[in-house]
């Protein structure tokens, strides 16, 4: 159960102001949906939240303690393209967070540890529909795979947020309902808090709880470099969406396949 | 139909791959056969007959002053030389290399001095490496590290910095320390890429390395080569260079397998 909090953040480059400004609290378990037109500062604002960058001024709280400024294992991270390793296979994608998490010097696991550790790549494996793919390399997946193997393997280093930078952004269409419906059910099993950043307005609102729009207040050309984005809207989804599954199950295993979740309505 | 997308069946293109070899070896054997009717004592184009003759005397006939087989001992040292040189290279620049390309304070320190260091041409090396190593086998192979190593490290370096920004995020969140990351992620991803690179180095290094067998050795096969040019032996220095060729092509052949089998992933031809 993570909140996070952004304080009166603003970035500038030089002289351009990006973002002024910026006051948000991230509850505990919300999916936020960062919107807004291209340049706007989208992308900057989560990459501080990843800490690839740094604010100018101002501060990121995560549980009350300021974030690392470097990415680390507390916030997962799905891009919208090279989001997997090209190297490793659909199974070593997946395990490989476990296998920086308690391998050490050595990187590897061996024995019983590497034995739970595929045990539970599998369960997440199955839960993203990709049980039959394990010894594939990424090159060989499709798309919207690659991005559902992508999730698998950001969660299972268990983050305390996920962060998305346009991660469905270049799947189609039909893909992209599928890989939706999946996403739904993984946040609402994990109980996670997710930021996600899109430029597609009906997918903002169809995953997010609360969906935040920035702009530049005043766009002038003379005014433009000194006056960066802010808030603009802040906007609560209705209907407002559970944020645990209602069957209270808890086993991610449980989850049905993707490809039966493509043909469920949502709500 | 246009001629760029007109494409030659197996068989043709087989026939087509082989008529430049064919041709260029036809166009010897008539030459010399043309050569050596009017003057059998010819030594400019010598006959298949000659030639082996002359390699029979270099690799089964034990030299009357060492005992040793010389083609086989100048294949051996040469061998060696050039191993010994892209070895130490390959070493220095998988490192080096790595680390310029993956840390920041490292490239630093030697992207600079290795840029700048490049731009001597090798050979202008060579004597002063003969005076400060001496004439055996270290200043060989130090022209061949000296030749090859710099490119191959900004080779490996550039592989280093190409890995997209992403993965190198996408593994900080997944926990990794920068040791992880090197072994885990960096290493696997620029390996390929140091076999690519060692392939083009190959050629540089052949080059240097029969330089400095023609400069300063009693052994070798560029030695062999130039000893016998005083002879105008063409019947052994085309063998030679068939040989040297021949290896070159060899050691490409097996470097271009070791990458598509240790690195089913890779796609060398695949565009960022």
């Amino acid at each position: 159960m993570t909140t996070v909090v952004l304080e009166k953040i603003w970035k500038e480059y030089g002289d351009q102001v990006v973002l002024e400004n910026i006051d948000l609290t991230i509850e505990s378990g919300s999916f936020v949906a960062l919107v807004g037109p291209s340049g706007c500062g989208k992308t900057t604002l989560l990459k501080m939240l990843l800490g690839e960058e740094k604010p100018t001024s101002g501060s990121i709280l995560m549980d009350g303690t300021p974030l690392k400024p470097e990415p680390d294992w507390d916030r997962g991270v799905v891009f919208q393209r090279y989001s997997v390793f090209p190297h490793l296979t659909v199974l070593g994608n997946v395990l490989i967070g476990r296998e920086f998490e308690k391998a050490g010097f050595v990187g590897r696991l061996f024995g019983d540890n590497r034995k739970a550790a595929i045990e539970d790549a599998r369960a997440l494996l199955a839960a993203v529909g990709l049980s039959q793919h394990e010894n594939k390399y990424p090159a060989a997946l499709s798309g919207g795979m690659q991005q559902r193997l992508a999730l698998a393997q950001a969660l299972m280093r268990r983050p305390k947020v996920l962060l998305l930078d346009e991660p469905f952004g270049a799947l189609d269409p039909g893909i992209r309902s599928e890989v939706h419906a999946l996403m739904t059910e993984l946040w609402l099993e994990q109980g996670i808090t997710v930021v996600m950043v899109t430029h597609d307005l009906s997918e903002a609102f169809r995953l997010g709880t609360r969906v935040i729009a920035l702009e530049r207040r005043r766009n002038r050309p003379e005014e433009a470099e000194r006056y960066g984005s802010t808030i603009a809207h802040d906007i609560e989804v209705w209907p407002p969406k559970p944020n645990k599954k209602p069957s209270g199950s808890a086993v991610i295993s449980a989850l049905p396949p993707a490809s039966e979740l493509a043909a469920q309505p949502l709500n | 139909m246009r001629i760029i997308n007109r494409h030659p069946n197996r068989v043709l293109y087989y026939f087509l791959a082989a008529l430049p070899f064919v041709a260029l070896a036809a166009a010897y054997l008539l030459g010399s056969q043309a050569r050596l009717s009017i003057n059998p004592a010819d030594k400019l184009l010598p006959s298949l007959t000659q030639m082996g003759n002359a390699m029979y005397e270099l690799m089964f006939v034990p030299d009357k002053r060492t005992g040793t087989y010389l083609f086989w001992s100048d294949t051996g040292i040469s061998l060696w030389r050039i191993g010994c040189g892209m070895g130490l290279s390959v070493a220095v620049a998988l490192v080096l290399g790595v680390a310029a390309g993956f840390i920041p304070w490292v490239r630093a320190l030697v992207q600079p001095f290795v840029s700048a260091f490049s731009l001597i041409p090798p050979i202008t090396v060579l004597p002063i490496l003969f005076i400060i190593v001496g004439l055996d086998e270290a200043s060989k192979i130090a022209l061949i590290f000296v030749g090859t190593a710099p490119v191959m490290l900004r080779a490996v370096a550039l592989g280093v910095e190409d890995i997209p920004r992403e993965l190198i995020i996408k593994a900080q969140t997944l926990g990794a320390s920068t040791w992880q990351m090197i072994t885990r992620v960096v290493l696997p991803q620029v390996l390929p890429k140091l076999i690519t690179a060692i392939r083009f180095a190959l050629i540089p290094a052949w080059i240097f390395l029969v330089s400095a067998e023609a400069i300063a050795a009693v052994s070798g096969l560029g030695y062999r080569i130039f000893l016998v040019r005083r002879f105008m032996s063409m019947d052994v220095i085309l063998p030679y260079v068939f040989w040297i060729t021949l290896l070159a092509w060899m050691m490409d052949m097996f470097l271009a397998q070791l990458q598509k089998r240790a690195f089913p992933w890779f796609q060398p031809e695949k565009a960022s």
